[in-house]
């Protein structure tokens, strides 16, 4: 078939340039997976963006709050979203599969191993005290993400963040009845709270 | 203890608890200590901790420490339903949302809602912090790496691995 005939089946809008298949897909999310200690959010943007640039900055960040807002694990969203913009439904499984197989194969083998040798002391003993470095690790991102929040001072957005982290945390709440009090009150607070600074 | 019985409530329990993971596997830890340690007895405050840091050790997205747990109750039959019950649901919703609009568009409703949502999550997270702590914390050395971790890691760009690497060689000495 000629290059410039029309109607050539494709149902992608304009011909992108080197769009990955579904197998190079598949091995991209391996190994941002595989190469993401502590998280891989910041080695899929390095990836997709810098590396191969299947998307633009901004579309990345566009594909990522529609990921962030959804529930549910937030890259792992991102893959299916990626795999499917750019292959249907099947370059959706082969990023998912990508990203969770391989990790998937070694944390279950770490948890054999852990159960055969949890007991030992040394392994108690270097286990205790990587589970208070990683607590200390979480609270540093949580920390960071607060800091935009406590430096606009939005009163809004800090009473909810309060409310829901002693609901959950101090009282040991459930988590679905907390959010489904707190999700429409703090949307219906930061719409009246946009609208009155509007007027 | 395993059975088919045990995988269905594995998998029930993960991919209800998932629909409400608003910002991610780090928000979920809560809720999933509930369901692990608190509602069913799969496992100890301890395990919990270690799940945690076994999961944080290893490459690959957070949310695997789902697959910790749901080995601890049914080996790894527990730990593939368990990673499939939190992620698949989400995912099929995910899919299916980027299907429909393709694009946000100009309605203010996607920017309020997560402007609204974004507190909701990093209450979450410090909440999580809170049960780990709690699970991870036994003694006053231990609650002291926590906090240097912490300080380190928020006012250096230090790579997050060296302080888990620096907290099991302290570990090991006996320190904590």
């Amino acid at each position: 078939m000629p290059p410039d005939s029309p109607a050539a089946g494709l149902p992608l809008d304009p011909p992108t340039p080197a769009l990955p298949g579904r197998f190079t897909l598949f091995v991209a999310f391996a190994k941002m997976s595989l190469a993401g200690f502590g998280g891989v959010l910041v080695f899929a943007r390095r990836a997709i963006v810098d590396k191969h640039r299947w998307m633009t900055a901004d579309e990345f960040n566009e594909t990522f709050a529609l990921c962030h807002f959804l529930p549910g694990p937030n890259i792992v969203n991102l893959s299916v979203v990626f795999g499917a913009r750019i292959r249907g439904l099947t370059g959706s499984i082969a990023a998912f599969v990508g990203l969770l197989a391989p990790p998937f194969v070694i944390v279950t083998t770490l948890a054999l191993l852990y159960a055969h040798y949890g007991d030992v002391p040394a392994l108690r003993r270097v286990l205790n005290g990587v589970s208070c470095a990683a607590v200390g690790l979480l609270l540093a991102v949580t920390w960071r993400m607060m800091l935009p929040l406590l430096k606009r001072r939005d009163p809004v957005a800090l009473v909810m963040l309060v409310a829901v982290f002693v609901a959950v945390g101090i009282l040991r709440w459930p988590l679905p009845q907390v959010l489904l009090v707190t999700i429409p009150l703090s949307i219906a607070a930061t719409w009246l709270a946009r609208r009155r600074s509007a007027a | 203890m395993t059975g088919i019985g045990t995988l269905v409530g594995i998998a029930l329990a993960f991919g209800w608890l998932s629909l409400f993971a608003v910002g991610g596997a780090a928000a979920a830890i809560p809720e999933i200590h509930r369901i692990a340690v608190d509602l069913n007895h799969w496992m100890t405050d301890a395990q919990f901790a270690d799940a945690f840091a076994i999961a944080q050790l290893s490459p690959g997205p957070n949310v695997l420490i789902v697959s910790l747990v749901g080995y601890q109750v049914a080996g790894v039959a527990g730990a593939l339903v368990a990673t499939l019950a939190m992620c698949v649901p989400t995912a099929a919703m995910a899919y299916t949302v980027s299907r429909l609009l393709h694009r946000a568009g100009d309605s203010p409703w996607p920017a309020l809602v997560q402007a609204a949502l974004v507190p909701l999550s990093i209450g979450l997270m410090a909440a999580s912090g809170l049960v780990l702590a709690f699970a991870a914390d036994g003694s006053i050395a231990a609650l002291v790496l926590t906090l240097a971790a912490a300080v380190l890691a928020a006012a250096t760009s230090l790579n997050p691995v060296w302080l888990l690497v620096a907290g099991g060689i302290l570990g090991l000495l006996g320190w904590i």
